[in-house]
């Protein structure tokens, strides 16, 4: 969606569409309808077009949040009756809980760091590569395969990787650097790190792509002008370029947070959370008490906090940071 | 404003390079450096994966990095020649087939009525849509599991996997869907109409085929997403022989362990289909996926 289809979307609202934002549009449009069988065949069409998505939507999408509220209210191990209410205490037990409050840390920690250390690496490769290199195409098809690839398959080849006298560390030691060789995934002052690393591998790529078609709509006059009035190539991108990447920059971020703190499918199959929970992520202390340990109703109240953080963030993000960059649906709902 | 009540003419494929941004800058040996590097640290682990799998468990473990062989086709053959592999490839693809074919199918039904019918609740709906963008699938999937209890014919049932993840899919299809058949012009339905279509039959025969760069880009995320979709699997499948391929490699590392050469093979028959897929469609699933969270 470019700008210009924003702007139609804003310009043909409700309202004006009857009316016709353009008067001979507007006529058209009316005798269009006064042409039609009235009200009966359009009621119809439009519950025959609406029902199937909207069943869906609330079947699959909004009902189970409603469930998983109710469940949170109860002591629950999913086979009873669902007799035991006991009001807030789940959401106290998991707030108050060392290892939830550590889980969520470990989702701020992997948040911030992907600001701190992805985000510069992804628009300083971006702005070396948007040059006339040989292979430019090639060279986006492999930095995207990583992006391709499912989180799942991901934490396997780096759980081969990473195994102890496994590629990694050989690589390591043939290189001089062996006295680096650690227990990647079994100490638990450096897993979470780890982890961190193999993110960036999977998902680096994608930030650099988004960038690179950011880095397309910068016209090439300007920088011309800018060289022309004096300004350095460091000058001219740190005022000129950055700028103007801001919308993108500003979306990457969005992503960037709401799946850190999502984060469940690479940890859980490269490390489970442990070791004695180094790594555990919200998503990952959800499904351990709410599945694994059939906790249902303490496992409900887990997946409504996730989501209220998630969704606050969203909302926050969008009203006061992507507000500028899109005129969206999201940031009219809340303005 | 002209141009842009025109999608025809104006291809909204996103992210197709433009010439207006061509790099102007030529490469420098030091870009081309970092290229290289780039691309190395990119393809060396899946390199070691590929080439691990011709190589025994043996020989991996005395050396990971060597060389040198024995080299074997037995782990790649053998997978090849079992019935597991294929079954969880089997139900990816069925799943995931059936998540977009649902999701694009309803999706574009709700956004031809969401953009091109006035009613009242209209807005409502769309509002109602969006809000669900906000609901990822990693952090529902508890309680879709535990609303699927409630439901027994679809726990270890393909369809228990498939329906809400077409579900999720809807809000981020009728968000790129609605503008963009909006803004084909009524000049259009006009004239449809007065060659005798009726509406449904101006939306499947003219709005349809004309809205498909859009209709590529949403059916490429919902697939992409269901097809590496680990967690719903994880939570609705018990029976291996339901398992998606996510499910299946992760499965088959902490079954098999202890044959590393058998696993790296494993892993990576397990990557091709993506990889595959985007050598053949690089452009349209970069566009995609980079076009439809660019907004």
């Amino acid at each position: 969606m470019s700008s210009d289809a924003r702007v139609t979307d804003r310009a043909v609202g409700p309202v004006s569409a009857v009316a016709g934002s353009k008067a001979l549009g507007g006529r058209i449009r009316r005798a269009r309808q006064a042409g039609r069988p009235g009200g009966l065949r359009k009621w119809l069409e439009l519950s025959l077009l609406l029902t199937p998505a909207l069943v869906l939507f609330l079947g699959f999408v909004l009902a189970p949040i409603g469930v998983a509220a109710y469940y949170s209210f109860y002591n629950w191990n999913g086979f009873g009756p669902l007799n035991d209410f006991i009001g807030l205490q789940n959401y106290h037990d998991a707030i108050t809980g060392q290892v939830f409050q550590g889980a969520v840390v470990h989702n701020l920690i992997i948040a911030g760091l992907s600001i701190v250390v992805q985000l510069p690496l992804s628009i300083g490769l971006a702005l070396l590569l948007n040059r006339n290199l040989r292979g430019r195409a090639f060279l986006r098809l492999i930095v995207f395969a990583p992006y391709v690839l499912s989180e799942a398959i991901t934490a396997v080849v780096w759980l081969l990787l990473l195994q102890p006298g496994g590629a990694v560390d050989q690589a390591l030691q043939s290189v001089g650097l062996g006295s680096l060789v650690h227990q990647w995934l079994a100490n638990t002052s450096i897993v979470l790190y780890t982890l961190f690393v193999v993110i960036t591998w999977k998902y680096i790529g994608f930030g650099i792509i988004l960038l690179l078609a950011g880095l397309q709509g910068v016209p090439p006059e300007l920088r011309e002008v800018a060289a022309i009035d004096g300004a350095t190539p460091w000058q001219t991108t740190r005022h000129i370029v950055l700028p103007l990447l801001g919308p993108t920059i500003r979306i990457w971020i969005f992503l960037s947070v709401i799946g850190s703190l999502q984060l469940f499918d690479l940890v859980w199959i490269m490390t489970l959370g442990g070791p004695a929970n180094a790594s555990s992520t919200m998503a990952t202390y959800l499904i351990d008490h709410g599945f694994r340990r059939y906790e249902f109703g303490y496992g409900s109240a887990v997946a409504v906090i996730l989501f209220m953080i998630c969704f606050a963030f969203a909302l926050i993000y969008q009203r006061f940071v992507l507000r500028r960059d899109t005129e969206g649906a999201l940031t009219r709902i809340v303005g | 404003m002209s141009a842009a009540v025109n999608p025809i003419a104006d291809s909204r494929v996103p992210a197709a390079p433009r010439r207006r941004g061509a790099p102007v800058a030529k490469g420098t040996p030091f870009a081309y450096l970092v290229a290289i590097i780039v691309i190395g640290v990119t393809v060396v682990p899946l390199l070691f994966v590929f080439v691990g799998g011709f190589r025994t468990t043996p020989a991996l473990n005395a050396d990971p990095t060597a060389t040198s062989g024995p080299w074997v086709w037995s782990n790649y053959s053998s997978i090849l020649g079992s019935s597991v592999f294929w079954q969880f490839l089997e139900n990816s693809l069925l799943i995931a087939v059936i998540a977009t074919s649902v999701a694009v199918g309803f999706g574009s039904m709700a956004s031809f009525a969401l953009s091109r019918y006035n009613f009242r609740l209209r807005e409502g709906f769309y509002t109602l849509f969006t809000i669900g963008l906000l609901f990822p699938i990693g952090v529902a999937s508890l309680p879709v599991y535990l609303l699927l209890r409630q439901i027994p014919p679809l726990m270890e049932n393909p369809l228990g996997v498939a329906l809400p993840e077409a579900a999720f899919s809807l809000p981020a299809t009728v968000v790129i869907l609605r503008p963009f058949m909006r803004a084909i012009p009524g000049e259009l339905e006009d004239a449809a109409v007065l060659d005798g279509a009726s509406r449904l039959g101006f939306f499947w025969r003219i709005l349809l085929p004309l809205s498909g760069p859009a209709l590529t880009t949403v059916a490429i995320l919902a697939f992409v997403t269901s097809w590496n979709a680990y967690l719903l699997p994880l939570l609705v499948f018990n029976d291996q022989n339901h398992f998606t391929l996510p499910l299946g490699v992760a499965t088959f590392q902490s079954q098999y362990s202890q044959d590393t050469a058998r696993v790296l093979a494993f892993t990576a028959l397990s990557m091709l289909p993506a990889l595959a897929f985007l050598a053949i469609a690089e452009r349209r699933i970069v566009g995609g996926l980079t076009g439809a969270v660019k907004g």
